[in-house]
């Protein structure tokens, strides 16, 4: 992976097969856990002839989607106000069902635009858009799956049992770095 | 003819102060977090709100600095849709009445 450019509208970037497979397998695996997240949404006939989709009213017991999908209010994780639940309860049902869509849906662009075997990737300026949701996404979770925090050394103890995957998240955060420069330049 | 526009009046002005107090403004608010880059969050803001790269790193920085930031406010509809811009973005967003 070389740095990603920028000419004109176009962005180009340049992953060998290794590296577009790791782009691919944990773009993909946040797909599938926010897929199995929409699933969990209630059926309901009203929501049926209506239209109007609603989620889940309760944060997701996972770590990774819940950080994924927050709560609409902060709330005190040991005395939270009832009225401040209820209504990010009714927040989260409402608008849960179109972030999961657009999560969802940045993962797609990232799958269809990343060749499986490496090589270059070529975005208009709004796949590169979603690029930047989707590395987030993927930061995001194995952030969250690794205890980031804010002074992370680059690497960890090798006896560590994160230390393999913390090159990974190191990387990532580097494709992203340099698509962010890209993408405002 | 000037009762019906006196009584008019009379309702006008309570309704009108109803209206403020449930329009009473709501905060967004970003939360600092780990993960997130500094370069991202302000492309989010400047993208999302329109601002200045200027105000947008100053926001950005807040944010770093003290752990979050009032970063819009307006109506609760507003800044309920200005939260759910900000999850599908991936920052740490949520929304309060401003005291």
């Amino acid at each position: 992976m070389k740095k990603w450019t920028r000419t004109g509208d176009v962005v180009l970037g340049r992953f060998d097969r290794q590296e577009a497979a790791v782009v691919r397998g944990l773009v993909s695996q946040i797909q599938d856990m926010l897929l199995a997240r929409a699933e969990e949404a209630p059926q309901d006939e009203l929501a049926e002839l209506t239209g109007i989709r609603t989620g889940p009213s309760t944060p997701p017991d996972d770590p990774i989607l819940g950080r994924l999908l927050p709560d609409f209010h902060r709330l005190d994780p040991d005395a939270p106000d009832p009225a401040e639940v209820d209504s990010a309860n009714a927040l989260r049902s409402l608008h849960e069902p179109e972030l999961l869509d657009l999560k969802t849906g940045v993962a797609a662009v990232v799958l269809e635009t990343c060749p499986p075997d490496g090589g270059e990737v070529r975005l208009a300026l709004e796949q590169a858009e979603a690029w930047l949701s989707a590395l987030n996404d993927v930061r995001l979770a194995l952030g969250t799956a690794l205890d980031v925090q804010e002074d992370m050394p680059d690497e960890l103890p090798p006896d560590d049992p994160r230390s393999p995957h913390l090159g990974v998240y190191h990387w990532l955060t580097w494709v992203q770095e340099t698509l962010v420069e890209a993408v405002m330049s | 003819m000037t009762t019906p526009v006196e009584h008019e009046r009379t309702q006008v002005d309570p309704a009108g102060e109803e209206v403020r107090t449930e329009d009473r403004p709501w905060q967004t608010l970003v939360w600092n977090d780990p993960v997130n880059l500094m370069s991202y969050v302000t492309y989010v803001f400047q993208k999302l709100f329109g601002y200045s790269r200027d105000h947008a790193t100053k926001l950005m920085l807040d944010v770093h600095h003290k752990g979050r930031a009032i970063v819009s406010s307006g109506s609760k509809d507003k800044v309920e849709a200005d939260v759910a811009k900000l999850h599908a973005a991936g920052l740490w967003a949520t929304m309060q009445r401003s005291s």
